[in-house]
């Protein structure tokens, strides 16, 4: 499965041990979200709005307070007014009132679930009657849902402070378009104009959802003297603690969160909705709280992705160069502004080298849940259509997909289309994986079809701190503040192991809390391994040469004397004969008589993280009678750097594959004309599972990112996005028939096919 | 000097122009003079913009260095999940 | 209404507990007799990240009363292990079957369910008896192949 690159020095990076923390998640001992009390906790809930925009014209909770037992009662009338200032919490910016005004309403519900109050009580049955007791007096407003329905000059209006950035002249009225951002190369004109086929689209997807299998679970205590514990599972313990101090005004260091295990997040556990409630409720009632949510409200009161809707528009010469791009993308952001669109537009062409392109992104509020991040966030949706219109161009000029992508393959030197100049990329690679594999060379049967596509993710580096203690007996911690959604543990405590020179047993990982380890940015972005991982190397080099220092100083000789190899120091002084090697054990065992303890931590801000692509080959089947979907077989090679940990980057490979496969066929957000959601929960809102995939063929194309001191690129992000076209384009071929609106669910299908027979 | 390359957004702030040869030998430089050209431009792309500098991604990069022929593009802040 | 006084065997020791009339057996196991290992994804038997197995059969604990499970056998992950891991939990674990880990112990116990069953399932045979376990991180493909190692090794140990 992988072409691992020559190094054979490693010992240990590359392998598959068996990860740290396997054994007790396999015996049901790993502690999550929900897996936590508090001696004397309370149950908190949260009463959500019923309609999708409405204005809070009065909350009476003096019903709700009176009955024993209810402890305490809240609305956002209790919180702190929060000013309008982004901040970086988790990756991007956000704003920190529009985050505090989603954890709780102000004045206006904005979606179906916008929490409005909320409770804690000494049971579950006394929360749920509380929350019955709240009367609330709305006046309904009409809401929209639809992006280009929101868009229109006479859509209802969200937020009366809005208007569009990103024009030439501010408008005068207020809309629900937010920003306008974009990319332009070259003379797209010149480019039409001289093009000798031309291809052109209208591209829609739906809300998705992460869809992880673990709710939002938070156990939380504030002190009676304002110190503050959060247990909360996450995906950056210090992300929970600072947006629970701006949203609450406290200071960082009265927040101790302790990172949970976490149950999958895929970008929707990268911002807080219950903490901060669950701190404010402790305040308010004496004592801790917990609060887990239910899976309705994780559908209902949680970020999605955005639905969309795109326009494009290729032009290429006959021997399939693409001359010109028009691009158009339209993005939900759900009640509060900041949709990932300018993503969108960044990643849409950033497989091509095209001359000529303009590229435009519109961010627009809507009537449904604030948007959260989701695995590569814009790419998958933009990619959708850019790959299914490659494909459309592919087949009016003859050429083989595969081709029509090397043709105008970036390359290593080139441009990627916001800008910079690529390098150390292995695009191409993955490309030539494909055309190699024997995926690609099995015949087709009837109704079935063959697609693919490709895709591309920025990943980032970061701030990050990676720490190592060496115990008395010469056995090593490595302790990192990055909570571990995908095995990033166990490839931290291998990078430590190969640096150290001991075996990866003798290494053992924790993620410490906020009040035991530096800081360090969330785990998100396809940054960890990158990141926090070169915050560990460097920590471990510190140990290296702390260890040689105190070697030379045992044996009395020069430093440059003292040579470390396999977790030994050994003495090259030829005037020494007599001085023995030192085993870790050893040094560890005279720590004291060479200075102390031996520790070291490293905080950087990694920079240099080098981008990922993958190229994806799917084949399908459809039932021409029912519009049934079956997917045949599914290749996916990706350019990962290099796989610290293989079995891991195989799984990151997979998991995303077949989160792109449930957005292709049938995952989607369906809403009644109330603007609420029909499908809150795992019957309706359909993700993959056992028997609707195949085996997932992961190829491992290694092209080291030379600025990591193994060669690491990020891996999570990029295998989400080929798959909504790869299985598009599938059905295309089997169909014969073009359905540019995801999902494509039977019915989809069934009416396409209908429509193209009548 | 370091030839840099604004996006749309930052060409707000200077009337259109997005193209600039600016001495300067790190980001906080490049950054404090973009501020001093075209007021506002500092801190907007403080809060909301990467660096990539010769083809590397930077963020928060006051203290990145640019070399004297740097290729230097300023785009908008990545975040993943 | 007043609480009921289950006496239920977990896991092969006598387990007793007060139970509201309306409570899951995931609510007892989870709150009453502290076994969170079983977990809740949905509350309403569409995930199977609550499976465990009741007298013999896999059940989603969410949609079984805890009254229910007066008088009968309960098995759950905390008891897969006798004297080491099951050969499903070190095959889950040699081939990567894991990534965060929640869906798990509800898929161990699924498998182990499906293993008792039919101890040589095919590939398809093992997905169809698996689909009510939600897994969104791995694709599954790990998973699968885990399950079928592990069935012939407990073939294996059987014919020695």
């Amino acid at each position: 499965m992988s072409e691992t690159l020559e190094r054979p020095d490693l010992k240990v990076v590359g392998t598959r041990p068996i990860r740290p923390d396997g054994a007790d998640k396999v015996t049901g001992r790993a502690a999550y979200g929900a897996d936590y009390n508090m001696p004397g906790q309370l149950v908190g809930k949260v009463l959500r709005s019923p309609h999708a925009h409405a204005r809070i014209v009065a909350i009476d909770t003096r019903k709700a307070r009176a009955i024993p037992g209810v402890k305490a009662v809240i609305t956002g009338a209790d919180l702190p007014e929060v000013a309008s200032a982004l901040h970086q919490g988790g990756e991007a910016a956000s704003n920190m009132r529009d985050l505090a005004m989603n954890v709780m309403a102000r004045d206006k519900a904005l979606y179906e679930g916008h929490a409005v109050a909320a409770v804690a009580a000494i049971s579950a049955a006394k929360a749920d009657e509380a929350l019955a007791a709240i009367e609330v007096t709305y006046e309904i407003l009409p809401h929209v849902i639809e992006v280009e329905d929101a868009m229109r000059p006479d859509a209802p209006v969200l937020h009366p402070h809005v208007f569009t950035e990103g024009l030439e002249a501010k408008p005068d009225k207020a809309s629900n378009i937010v920003k306008r951002s974009g990319f332009n190369r070259g003379d797209v004109a010149e480019g039409f104009a001289s093009a000798d086929v031309v291809v052109e689209g209208r591209y829609t997807t739906q809300p998705v959802h992460q869809g992880y299998i673990e709710p939002h679970a938070t156990v939380a205590s504030w002190g009676a003297d304002g110190q503050c514990v959060v247990w909360a599972s996450s995906q950056g313990q210090f992300m929970v603690q600072t947006y629970c101090a701006k949203v609450l005004g406290l200071e960082n260091s009265n927040i101790r969160v302790i990172p949970a295990e976490i149950g999958g997040g895929f970008g929707g556990k990268t911002t807080v909705y219950l903490e901060p409630l669950a701190l404010a409720l402790s305040r308010a009632g004496g004592a801790p709280v917990k609060m887990v949510m239910t899976r309705d409200e994780v559908f209902r009161a949680t970020g999605p992705t955005s639905g969309s809707v795109m326009y494009v528009k290729l032009g290429a010469k006959s021997d399939g160069t693409i001359v010109a791009a028009d691009i158009e993308l339209k993005f939900q952001a759900g009640a509060y502004a900041g949709s990932p669109v300018a993503q969108g537009c960044m990643t849409a062409l950033a497989c091509y080298d095209v001359a000529n392109f303009t590229i435009t992104g519109w961010d627009v509020v809507t009537n449904t849940p604030k948007v959260a991040a989701y695995r590569a966030p814009g790419a998958p949706i933009a990619a959708f259509a850019v790959e299914s219109a490659v494909d459309e161009l592919a087949r009016k000029l003859n050429i083989d997909p595969i081709a029509i992508r090397e043709k105008n393959a970036v390359v290593s030197g080139g441009k990627a289309p916001y800008g910079p100049t690529y390098q150390n990329i292995g695009y191409v690679e993955t490309l030539a994986a494909l055309k190699a594999s024997d995926h690609y060379k099995i015949p087709l049967g009837p109704n079935q079809g063959r697609g693919m596509a490709v895709g591309f993710w920025f990943n980032i580096g970061g701030l990050s701190t990676g720490a190592i203690h060496v115990q008395e007996d010469g056995s090593v911690v490595v302790a990192t503040s990055n909570p571990d959604i995908g095995g990033s543990r166990a490839s931290m405590a291998m990078m430590a192991a190969e640096t150290l020179g001991v075996p990866v047993e003798k290494v053992r990982p924790v993620i410490p809390d906020t009040a035991s380890i530096g800081f360090s940015m969330l785990t998100g972005g396809s940054r960890t391994t990158y990141a926090t991982g070169m915050a560990v190397v460097q920590a471990a080099e510190r140990v290296v040469a702390d260890l040689k220092r105190r070697a030379a100083a045992l044996w009395d000789t020069a430093v440059e004397n003292v040579e470390w190899k396999d977790g030994v120091a050994t003495c090259l002084d030829a005037a020494k004969p007599d001085a023995r090697p030192l085993p870790l054990a050893r040094l560890a065992a005279t720590a004291g008589r060479t200075g102390g303890p031996i520790s070291a931590e490293a905080s950087i801000n990694a920079q240099g993280a080098g981008p990922g692509f993958g190229a994806h080959l799917c084949d399908v089947e459809v039932d021409p009678e029912t519009g049934q979907v079956t997917v045949l077989r599914y290749t996916a090679a990706q350019d990962v750097g290099r796989a610290i940990h293989p079995s891991y980057v195989e799984g990151q490979v997979q998991g995303g594959a077949a989160q792109g496969v449930g957005w292709a066929l049938n995952e989607e957000y369906v809403f009644d004309r109330d603007g609420r959601m029909e499908n809150p929960g795992f019957l309706d809102y359909r993700v993959p599972v056992a028997s609707d995939l195949p085996m997932i063929d992961a190829i491992l194309v290694e092209v080291p990112n030379p600025r990591h001191p193994y060669g690491v690129k990020g891996v999570g992000e990029v295998p989400i996005v080929p798959p909504l076209a790869a299985v598009a384009n599938a059905v295309r071929g089997a169909t014969g028939v073009r359905i540019p609106d995801l999902p494509l669910s039977p019915p989809r299908i069934m009416a396409a096919m209908e429509k193209a027979q009548g | 000097m370091a030839h840099v390359t604004l996006n749309a957004e930052c060409a707000a702030f200077t009337g259109g122009a997005t193209e600039f040869d600016i001495a300067a030998d790190s980001v906080g430089r490049l950054v404090t003079e973009l501020d001093r050209r075209f007021p506002g431009l500092g801190e907007f792309v403080e809060q909301r913009m990467s660096v990539a500098i010769d083809g590397e991604i930077h963020q928060d990069a006051w203290i990145s260095p640019i070399g004297p022929d740097s290729d230097v593009y300023l785009i908008p802040r990545i975040g993943g999940g | 209404m007043s609480k009921r006084h289950v006496t239920t065997v977990v896991n092969g020791d006598q387990a007793e507990f007060l139970a509201d009339p309306a409570m899951t057996l995931l609510d007892a196991l989870r709150d009453e007799l502290n076994l969170t290992g079983t977990k809740e994804g949905c509350g309403s038997g569409d995930c199977g990240a609550c499976t465990v197995i009741l007298d013999g059969r896999i059940v989603c604990s969410c949609l079984v009363l805890a009254a229910e499970a007066e008088g009968k056998r309960v098995e759950t992950i905390e008891g897969l292990a006798h004297e080491g891991l099951h050969p499903l939990q070190q095959k889950f674990l040699e081939h990567a079957a894991l990534q965060c880990g929640f869906c798990t112990p509800g898929l161990l116990m699924a498998s182990k369910a499906l293993l008792d069953a039919n101890p040589d399932p095919t590939e398809t045979e093992a997905r169809y008896w698996l689909a009510g376990n939600l897994c969104r991180c791995t694709g599954y493909d790990k998973i699968i192949r885990a399950v079928l190692d592990a069935a012939a090794e407990l073939r294996q140990a059987r014919a020695a």
